[in-house]
């Protein structure tokens, strides 16, 4: 039964696209698969997806909860300028990072949080109440740099960004236990069923007892917490913080994931991992096209070609078409349905 | 116009399958110009396949149709429409942020030079408008008006879109008893003016008021076309459902010593705007009915109960003392149940399956961190649809893909399962078809015996009837009267909603 559940898992559309974007960028690139082990770690064109699609895959732990309940969330890449920078601020003025990364958490934390009261106390649709905090966030994030790209050289936050743990590059490390975390939060407690339950239909949930306000501030926080984990992988990244720059667009990488990962975002049903399969999807596009040589001015065009592919692949649509064209016509004798 | 005796559309031998579940076998079916054409059938007998392969939705997958005796394939239903078939659904599809006039004329605006006529969609909406004897500002959004006036500007749509069969689909279930009389009178006029009509509803009356024949199915299978002339009510819920119904829920008078001990009392409870202080105790294994018109203040008063809307006065007590209700969630805790009057809105999670649109209140009042075990959601899920007679494939399988009954039935399994002391239903039988009609009343009573206090909104005054120990009255949102055992006949309820001294005069 278990085996069964896994072996379909497996052959969900994501997979086959993660596997066939794999497989082109080995035909561009021969060494891709290749990987070695260097100075305590392993290295690899493989490794690299891995830690460059870190970032959107922490982005999209979040943000997927934050679908499901029929939302949306495009103040993380500015909320990632702001964690970077309020880090990376108290680090080259002195404060050991110890406390300054639990404070820039703290911070995504409280832009979730204001998120979350906008969209559940003030009632605005979550598109624009991000809104405000994607366009403020980022000067919110320059004033508090001071408009210059702030440097350090904290050894502790350059080790979320550059180190290594049992060989693999920390980042990846990070959104793996991130992701196994809050697959394990939502899916052993009753979270991901009234997630569920209140993106499907929010008067319902209403009528059933469900107290999704507390729910929504919930989500929205946890959205704000894990883009400040991305903001620290990033800042740690380049030991600085360019407010300007830091997490640009990648709120919309990160929905791009969600979606890739067959969450609707008309809400309801959601995986987290499948978020995270779809972040690699994208990454494992990028690294390829820049492996192979190609200007990178091709790289949006063939991602939308294939994130169209995948979409069209994932379409309730597509699957009957396909359905009707491989399976046989005639209807099994009917049996008497008692 | 097409001679009477010939039909203007005709389907023959129409067979339709889903998966191995032949949904229509062999049906025949014609509607001729100038009939209303009502057409009969429980929950899943094949109405809504039938009008699907008629107005072009689903393909047949055998059989042939006939428009005015010619064979033809609808490949979609904009096809059929051009052909001269319009529908119009229980749920007006319409813009109801647009005009009346934009509405009548979308997708086909008079344009001069590429550029629409404001002025002139005005006069002809407006000219439309009267041919249907409505006399309506054409230029104010149709949201505004009555759900009856949405119904009739969507029909004179349809009818100017499409001009020769109009399939009304379950037309009347929002609408109440003024309105659907408007709605009739439109029916009959588009009849002489020689529109074939099919009329599908749940109301046996509304079928005998504006019919002339009557088509019924069951499981798939035609069971007869029949003038109505020649036919009795008993005749058709017989020919529905392949048995005599007798009528079931003709209980025996309630017992009124049965009742226990007080449970829940409300006091002065009221919310101004919306319902009057209202004072009510409920006893344990009581039912107290609620009969009203349309607007009375008859879901508003359940809605402050369960603390969907807050009150701004009264309060609630529960087995003596007093308890907080200012929201569903505090509502549950003090174990209440609601089952709301709009299913669709209100009640089930079309997404999610049968097992966890059940179990939801219950988790939802377990909390966040007390997750029920899968083995436990199945043992409860099961438990509750085998008492309910939840008819599903499997309890994983979305729930939006039941029927109206059976989807009413889960969301009463979601609250049995909370073990309730008290449970609210607006409308429980409101849009279900006559055999889980009758499971629903049986259910009722049955709930009722085991100690439950009740509280059942209703419109249909025999069932009210059928199943109350008390019953109050509301009537322009206050409640108006209280009525106890030999008063609680339709015509004494009648009386009290009508504000008159009773009258002798047969009721429906």
């Amino acid at each position: 039964m278990k085996r069964q559940a896994l072996t379909s898992a497996l052959l969900r559309p994501q997979f086959a696209a993660l596997a066939a974007v794999l497989f082109i960028n080995w035909l561009l690139f021969p060494g891709f698969f290749t990987v070695t082990w260097q100075d305590g770690r392993f290295f690899g064109s493989l490794l690299d997806v891995l830690n460059r699609g870190a970032p959107v895959a922490i982005l999209a732990i979040g943000v997927t909860a934050v679908i499901a309940t029929k939302g949306v969330d495009l103040s993380v890449g500015a909320v990632m300028a702001i964690s970077g920078a309020v880090a990376a601020v108290m680090v080259s003025t002195g404060t050991p990072a110890a406390i300054a990364i639990p404070v820039a958490l703290l911070a995504g934390l409280i832009c979730g949080f204001w998120n979350g009261v906008l969209v559940t106390y003030l009632d605005i649709q979550p598109i624009i109440a991000t809104l405000v905090l994607m366009v403020a966030g980022r000067g919110l994030a320059q004033l508090i740099t001071e408009g210059s790209i702030v440097t350090f050289s904290d050894p502790v936050l350059s080790y979320i960004g550059t180190g290594a743990l049992f060989g693999l590059p920390m980042p990846v490390v990070i959104a793996f236990v991130l992701m196994i975390v809050t697959t394990i939060a939502v899916r052993r407690t009753a979270l991901g069923l009234l997630i569920e339950a209140v993106g499907v239909n929010r008067s319902a949930a209403r009528f059933a007892g469900i107290s999704s306000r507390l729910l929504l501030l919930l989500v929205y926080s946890f959205a704000g917490f894990c883009a400040a984990i991305a903001g620290l992988v990033v800042a740690g990244d380049i030991r600085g913080a360019d407010a300007n720059n830091a997490g640009l667009w990648l709120e919309l990488d990160a929905i791009l994931a969600v979606v890739l990962g067959g969450t609707s975002l008309l809400g309801g049903r959601f995986s987290i991992p499948m978020s995270v399969v779809g972040a690699l999807i994208i990454q494992a596009m990028n690294t390829g096209i820049l492996i192979s040589g190609f200007s990178p001015q091709f790289n949006l065009v063939v991602k939308s070609a294939v994130i169209i592919l995948i979409l069209v692949l994932q379409s309730p649509q597509a699957g009957q078409w396909l359905s009707r064209r491989f399976t046989p016509l005639t209807p099994p004798p009917k049996r008497s349905a008692k | 116009m097409t001679d009477a005796a010939h039909p203007v559309l005709e389907a023959r031998g129409i067979v339709k399958i889903f998966g191995q579940h032949r949904a229509l076998d062999g049906v025949n079916f014609a509607v001729r110009a100038g009939e209303v054409h009502a057409l009969l059938g429980e929950n899943g007998a094949g109405k809504s396949t039938l009008i699907k392969i008629l107005t072009g939705a689903y393909q047949p997958d055998g059989g042939d149709i006939l428009l005015e005796g010619a064979p033809v394939r609808f490949t979609d239903p904009l096809n059929a429409q051009g052909s001269g078939i319009g529908t119009v659904y229980q749920e007006v599809n319409l813009l109801p942020n647009r005009s009346v006039a934009e509405n009548l004329f979308l997708g086909r605006q008079p344009t001069r030079f590429g550029l629409v006529q404001r002025k002139s969609i005005v006069t002809q909406a407006a000219a439309l408008m009267a041919t249907y004897g409505l006399d309506i500002d054409v230029r104010a959004e149709l949201g505004s008006y009555s759900v009856a006036v949405q119904q009739i500007v969507a029909i004179a749509r349809a009818v100017e879109l499409s001009g020769k069969v109009l399939v009304l689909d379950e037309p009347t279930a929002s609408l109440d008893r003024n309105e659907v009389d408007k709605l009739f009178d439109v029916v009959r006029s588009l009849k002489a003016r020689g529109l074939g009509i099919i009329f599908i509803t749940h109301f046996l009356d509304q079928v005998f008021a504006v019919s002339d024949r009557v088509t019924i199915l069951r499981n798939g299978q035609l069971i007869g076309t029949r003038d109505l002339s020649t036919v009795t009510a008993t005749e058709v819920v017989r020919m529905m459902l392949g048995k005599d119904l007798a009528y079931a829920h003709a209980a025996p008078p309630v017992d009124e010593a049965a009742k226990g001990p007080v449970k829940v009392t409300f006091t002065g409870l009221g919310r101004a705007g919306r319902v009057a202080p209202f004072t009510l105790s409920l006893h344990a294994g009581e039912v107290v009915g609620v009969a009203g018109l349309l607007g009375s203040g008859r879901t508003e008063m359940a809605r402050l109960m369960f603390g969907v809307d807050t009150a701004d006065e009264g309060e609630t007590i529960v087995d003596g003392r007093p308890v907080r209700v200012r929201n569903p969630a505090q509502a549950v805790a003090a174990g209440f149940g609601f089952c709301p009057e709009d299913r669709k809105l209100d009640g089930i999670f079309g997404e999610l399956s049968v097992r966890e649109n059940i179990i939801i209140a219950l988790q939802a009042k377990l909390g966040w961190f007390r997750a029920l075990h899968r083995d436990e959601q199945d043992e409860i899920a099961g438990r509750y649809a085998d008492d309910l007679d939840i008819r599903a494939a499997n309890h994983d399988m979305p729930v939006k893909l039941l029927s109206g009954g059976n989807q009413q039935k889960v969301i009463l399994a979601r609250w049995l399962a909370n073990d309730p002391t008290f449970l609210i239903l607006d409308e429980p039988t409101r849009g279900i078809d006559v055999g889980a009609h009758a499971e629903i009343v049986r259910t009722i009573n049955r709930l009722r015996e085991e100690g439950l206090a009740l509280l059942v909104i209703s419109s249909e005054l025999d069932e009210v009837v059928a199943y109350s120990n008390r019953v109050v009255v509301m009537r322009d949102r206050k409640m108006v009267a209280e009525l106890h055992g030999a008063d609680i006949t339709p015509a004494v309820i009648v009386a009290a909603i009508a504000d008159n001294t009773l009258t002798t005069e047969p009721v429906t």
